[in-house]
């Protein structure tokens, strides 16, 4: 089906439009749909405020990590900081309340901020990549089982596979992993922290270090002050037992005291547990990810090192922490341009989605879209794909945990 | 063969004949970099050095903005220490930069691509993971598909 082919057409009498109404950036000049792109979001992803805030599906557990963390600090400042700061110094509250909010700021921050999720690829994209895989790997040895679809890199000297993306349908970059449970593919993919309740990636992996630091920080501090008040209000009154006896808030102050010395105590383990393990990996330029499956330890090989590595501990903590932040690459509030489709159209069947994405083979799929180039329909308005991505894919086997929280090796 | 074409009607009545992709090219690792491989499909229309001139100019600007120096680091430092708040207000330099690409990749196309009737779609519209050049048919010389 060809544009408007019909239409008499000028021979020479040419006006030099503006390629500027060529980006989807501007505002739509016809609102045939206002739909913004989010809604038509195909990973499984929840969006907020008009698609600013960015989160995964199950956010059950975020919500724990905030009552955690405002109803012990919520403690500290009711019942521990008036005495500390009578008996030692104003600043113990001061301090602690900047914490407070450091650690809520970049909580939010890496909960709701896209982690560097990469888009879909449009159907003419995808159709070609099939056309280059095909005529790789010889169509007549496809047979039975397709030809296991992975692309060799060189980089820095290493040799890398990118792995073909199924679902997404793009040769995923280097460090780039889906995620199974909010089904997209995220550039230097980290982990999926059902704490913070997002994907931990290239965009939010700086707040989410931060998150983890100051937190220990937040720990440490309630946990010494919760146990120098007692100590001090111990000498106040001259014995433990007395100093409980003589305080009016008798019952609250030990209620509480145990709450916060409880939290905090099992906080300081696993969270600073956490952080040392997650200086290790910034130093050393690697991801979870990566350090989990072992891909550049020493032991698969005597030349297998980490390529992406600076070689300096001091230039791997900057490039991560203080390296530029890339944009979004996943419109959320631009409009859906009624001529672009947005994802690729349900219509092969639901069987390429639900294809697993095992590692060792990619024996599942069917062929994917058909050899011919699409051309561009101004008429059909968008399939929002999400429906029939949400069934299927219940269970991919290539999920990515959350690292427990390991000691610092 | 050198028909000016209007990008507007380019758009509405011609028909596209083929899109050509220009994958990533990840041998210096993560940075965003595209292929300087000249597609055959652009043989007729376009010079190889013109095309290789468009993709190394693109790549030096995104290596720009995904440098790693003194304006990278103190950008972040003191986005840091005001809690990332400044971003309200300003851009970041990637951002800067990605307006700079806009800008050349819409004169690429104005001067150069679209009076061969090719246009260059922007790499930020899809995901930096391809530059989309779309080949629209010759309707002059009635070649094409």
């Amino acid at each position: 089906m060809h544009l408007g082919a019909a239409d008499p057409m000028r021979d020479c009498e040419y006006s030099q439009i503006s390629t500027r109404s060529s980006t989807p950036m501007e505002s739509p000049h016809k609102k045939r749909s206002a739909r913004r792109k989010w809604q038509a979001f195909p990973g499984r992803n929840k969006f907020y405020c008009d698609g600013r805030i960015m989160m995964a599906r199950q956010t059950g557990v975020f919500y724990l990590t905030l009552v955690l963390i405002v109803v012990t600090s919520g403690l500290f400042f009711a019942f521990d900081c008036p005495f500390l700061a009578s008996s030692l110094t104003p600043a113990v509250p001061v301090i602690g309340g900047v914490l407070f909010l450091f650690v809520l700021g970049t909580l939010l921050r890496t909960s709701f901020s896209d982690p560097g999720v990469l888009p879909r690829a449009t159907p003419d994209e995808a159709a070609d990549l099939e056309r280059q895989i095909d005529m790789a790997n010889g169509s007549s040895s496809g047979g039975y089982r397709p030809p296991p679809r992975t692309k060799e890199v060189i980089i820095n000297g290493q040799t890398v596979k990118l792995k073909y993306c199924f679902t997404c349908k793009i040769f995923r970059p280097p460090r780039a992993s889906h995620c199974s449970l909010c089904d997209n593919c995220v550039e230097r993919f980290d982990h999926h922290c059902p704490w913070v309740g997002n994907c931990v990636g290239r965009r939010n992996y700086r707040f989410f270090y931060m998150f983890i630091l100051s937190l220990s920080f937040l720990t440490v501090f309630i946990f010494a002050f919760v146990i120098t008040h007692v100590i001090l209000r111990s000498h106040h009154s001259g014995g433990f037992l007395k100093a409980l006896k003589d305080t009016a808030q008798l019952r609250s102050f030990t209620v509480d005291t145990v709450l916060e010395v409880v939290v905090c105590f099992f906080s300081v383990w696993s969270i600073v547990g956490l952080s040392g393990f997650h200086t290790y990996l910034i130093s050393s330029n690697q991801t979870t990810n990566e350090d989990i499956k072992g891909s550049w330890s020493s032991k698969r090989g005597k030349d297998n090192y980490n390529p992406y590595s600076y070689g300096n501990i001091f230039t791997n903590c900057c490039a991560a922490l203080c390296g530029p932040l890339p944009p979004s690459l996943i419109d959320r509030r631009g409009f859906i341009q009624p001529d672009t489709p947005q994802a690729p159209p349900p219509t092969n069947g639901i069987t390429m989605y639900g294809s697993t994405q095992s590692q060792s083979h990619m024996a599942a799929a069917t062929p994917l879209l058909q050899s011919e180039p699409v051309v561009m329909a101004a008429d059909d308005p968008p399939l929002p794909a999400r429906t029939s991505l949400g069934g299927p894919c219940a269970t991919l086997p290539l999920g990515q945990p959350t690292p427990p929280p390991a000691p610092p090796t | 063969m050198a028909e000016t074409h209007s990008l507007q009607d380019i758009r509405q009545q011609a028909a596209i004949a083929a899109k050509v992709f220009i994958q990533r090219d990840y041998t210096n690792g993560t940075v965003c970099q595209f292929q300087t491989k000249f597609p055959s499909e652009l043989e007729t229309r376009i010079d190889k050095q013109q095309f290789e001139e468009t993709v190394r100019t693109l790549n030096n600007l995104y290596a720009e903005a995904e440098k790693l120096g003194g304006q990278s680091y103190l950008e972040g430092c003191l986005a840091c220490l005001t809690a990332y708040t400044i971003f309200l207000c300003m851009e970041t330099h990637y951002e800067k930069v990605l307006k700079k690409i806009a800008k050349y990749i819409q004169e690429q196309n104005d001067k150069i691509y679209a009076p061969r009737g090719l246009l260059l779609t922007d790499p930020i519209e899809r995901g930096l993971r391809v530059v989309e050049i779309t080949i629209f048919e010759d309707r002059s010389t009635g070649s094409g598909r």
